[in-house]
């Protein structure tokens, strides 16, 4: 007797030890993965930067600071040669480190801005931050090639460490150190924003009709099951869909984020549905009855009472559902979102790309700078899917009803 | 929530609307390519600078999508849907140019960029090799039919061949030659010696890499690093070595080594430009005669493209093997005079 006692103690606490190891575990593995990503990401957000003297007088630039004002100014200095003027000022002050081979391709670009932002600097001597190539970045940051290293220490404290602000205002680039996380990042914010408008409404107004005016038959069975199997339908079927009902039929822009939106809304609509026919079927009915009882009209009761105790479970399915078609990739490749686009859409229409779509293009670039590049991405994706869950909770709190 | 709720589905609504009637069919001010990932970096460097030359140009939209479901969507039709460019790693089919006409697109520029390619090369004073895609493959896989490979000499290899120890310098397994390498010559050569390879590579991808395209790490091919001025240094110390490297570093260097002849073609800018030398193949951009004019900036892209390609150029650094100088004028004239592609030109 005393033995099959002890027996079903050392049971329960094999069972809650293993619940422990379980949770303990997934802990483990989600430390791992944010620590590696920040140890390896959070360099992505830092550049390398160099001194670079330039001295205008001398370069001739036949550009007047007066051709500088508004939007000619970036074709004045285009047209005048500044990016010649760089190489040569950089081959005149580092000609030991590999003259214009030190800098950035983008690094022309800094001192356009520079100019542009003072056009007195076309008449004095000025020094400029610059950034360096990906090599000598590398280096400067952790360890690179022997010859990186080399410049590193020859070149001594004329370069520095600065937050690479282009990586939050930049899109895509061929050059790791060019690199900008903003285009996938409004990209991903003009998708979700097309999936959420869609999805929403009308996963919302399908639970409230299945739920509070549909007729239980044959019919409306079919219609759960269906729905029930679409949420578990894989994502690239979606994307093979969209291709061919928005882009073959409708003739909507490929690579676009209304596209991409409305695919992952046929995507996302099943969860909310789901999630909203089980919010709903919690409310008491004695809530409905005493709501009709008193007089209200069914409309009344569903939009009074019924939706605003259900909100919170229906928030819950659609945060699911979005964080879901955040992390999305695969039907978004099939619409073309996948394309290098250089600079951040400006419309819903614009071609774009998202962010797990661009961690998957930069993960597959050959150049070594682009793996802290595509740590940091990583790391913009998951403070956004923390912000979008966060005030999702955050609505749910607010809605939250007890009785 | 009712107060919400409306708003937020008549929005959507119209927004929807909205785009389906300005985006599909109208003008479009971005530049559209797609088709082959070996082109596709280059075009990217090219979409970059064209960008940073036009400021307030609209950013090209550059899709990696393989030459063959790029040449698809390109012969689609003319307008806005359909992209502008296609980037090619081999040149137009006839079939292609027929759907494409068929399509109401006619006029197209076939303009070659550059070469990706793979010369062998031996010393001025070597045993005068002349090779096999067959041979090499025999000589350089790491499992030729299957088996590891025990080939020490070239006379191992084909018996018609020099007794000489195969040793051959060649570049590291990151580089775009090497694919190259294994794409061109050894694939070829796996097909030539077992035709059985063939189904293999259409079944089992995997498969066909391991048996057909893994290099042997034993010694006989020697990585010599990314630097192809080395792998020709080599060779004038050392005559019975192979070379394996970029076509313009045997142009540059004719003086001190020759190329080797596969299949009985020697490398040489004609062999390669037509295609004949089985370890070149050229690159190629398609461009829409018709969208010239409606796609603003489409031909200055292109103009740009002329621009980069020379051998000193942003895109031979990426690793582009420029054109012979010949080919670059030709396709310079195409794109400034706006000559389209003739069908009798195609196979």
């Amino acid at each position: 007797m005393r033995r099959r006692i002890a027996r079903r103690y050392a049971a329960e606490r094999r069972f809650r030890w293993l619940g422990l190891g379980a949770i303990v575990l997934s802990a483990a593995f989600l430390f791992f993965l944010i620590i590696t990503m920040v140890m390896q990401g959070a360099a992505g957000f830092l550049e390398t930067r160099v001194q670079l003297p330039i001295d205008f007088r001398a370069a001739e630039l036949n550009v007047t600071p007066e051709q500088l004002r508004g939007d000619r100014g970036d074709l004045a200095l285009a047209g005048a040669g500044l990016e010649g003027v760089v190489d040569a000022a950089a081959g005149a002050a580092f000609p030991t480190a590999g003259g214009a081979e030190l800098l950035s391709d983008g690094a022309w670009l800094r001192v356009r801005n520079a100019v542009k932002a003072n056009p007195a600097l076309l008449r004095q001597q000025v020094v400029i931050d610059v950034p360096v190539n990906s090599d000598v970045d590398m280096a400067f940051k952790r360890a690179g090639t022997p010859a990186a290293e080399r410049i590193v220490s020859a070149m001594g404290d004329r370069l520095s460490s600065g937050l690479n602000h282009d990586f939050f205002g930049g899109a895509d680039s061929s050059d790791p150190t060019r690199v900008g996380i903003w285009g996938a990042l409004k990209g991903s914010l003009l998708t979700m924003l097309v999936t959420l408008l869609i999805a929403f409404p009308v996963g919302v107004l399908s639970a409230l009709y299945l739920e509070e005016y549909a007729p239980r038959n044959r019919w409306t069975d079919l219609i759960e099951v269906s729905i029930n199997n679409l949420a578990a339908v894989p994502s690239i079927i979606f994307g093979l869909l969209g291709l061919a009902v928005f882009l073959n039929t409708f003739g909507l822009p490929r690579s676009a984020p209304i596209v991409g939106g409305l695919t992952l809304a046929l995507m996302t609509m099943p969860v909310i549905v789901i999630a909203g026919r089980n919010a709903i079927k919690a409310v008491p009915p004695s809530i409905r009855d005493a709501a009709l009882g008193v007089g209200a009209s069914p409309v009344q009761v569903v939009f009074h009472h019924v939706l605003p105790l259900a909100l919170p479970g229906i928030l819950t399915g659609t945060i699911i559902g979005m964080a879901r078609a955040l992390g999305e990739t695969a039907p978004l490749l099939m619409i073309g979102m996948r394309a290098f686009i250089a600079a951040p859409p400006e419309g819903l229409t614009d071609p774009a790309t998202v962010l797990p779509v661009q961690i998957f293009l930069w993960s597959d670039e050959v150049a070594r700078g682009f793996v802290e590049k595509t740590s940091a991405a990583i790391i913009v994706l998951l403070v956004f899917l923390l912000a979008m869950n966060g005030l999702a909770i955050y609505l749910r709190n607010r809605f939250e009803t007890r009785w | 929530m009712s107060r919400a709720a409306l708003p937020f589905a008549l929005l959507a609504l119209s927004s929807a609307c909205h785009d389906q009637a300005s985006g599909g069919a109208g003008a479009r001010a971005q530049i559209k390519a797609v088709g082959s990932s070996t082109v596709y970096p280059f075009t990217t460097i090219v979409a970059e600078q064209y960008l940073a030359n036009n400021p307030g140009a609209r950013p090209p939209v550059i899709e990696s999508t393989g030459t063959g479901a790029g040449m698809r969507l390109f012969c689609a039709g003319i307008g806005a849907a359909h992209p502008d460019i296609v980037n090619a790693s081999r040149r137009m089919k006839r079939s292609e140019f027929e759907t494409c006409a068929k399509n109401g697109v006619r006029d197209i520029l076939e303009v070659q960029v550059g070469i990706d390619g793979v010369a062998f090369a031996e010393a001025k004073a070597g045993p005068k090799m002349a090779l096999t895609p067959a041979d090499i493959y025999r000589a350089l896989a790491a499992a030729p039919g299957g088996k590891a490979n025990t080939a020490r000499t070239w006379r191992d290899v084909n018996p018609s061949l020099p007794a000489t120890p195969i040793q051959v310098y060649g570049p590291p397994a990151t580089s775009g030659t090497r694919d190259a390498l294994a794409e061109l010559i050894l694939a070829r050569g796996c097909i030539d010696s077992d035709p059985t390879a063939k189904q293999l590579e259409e079944s089992d991808t995997d498969a066909f890499k391991a048996r057909c395209q893994r290099v042997r790490e034993d010694g006989a091919y020697i990585d010599a690093g990314e630097n192809d001025n080395l792998i020709v240094q080599k060779l004038t110390a050392n005559p019975d070595a192979l070379g394996i490297f970029g076509y313009s570093y045997l142009e540059e260097n004719a003086g001190s080594v020759t190329g080797v002849p596969i299949a009985g073609v020697a490398p040489s800018s004609a062999t390669i430009a037509s295609g004949e030398y089985p370890g070149a193949r050229p690159l190629f951009i398609y461009v829409k005669k018709a969208h010239l004019k409606a796609v603003p900036g489409l031909g200055r892209f292109v103009q740009q493209y002329t621009a980069l390609w020379g051998a000193s150029g942003p895109l031979a650094r990426r690793g582009l093997i420029p054109a012979p100088s010949v080919v670059q004028a030709q396709a310079a004239a195409i794109v400034k005079r706006e000559t389209p592609l003739r069908e009798a030109a195609l196979k």
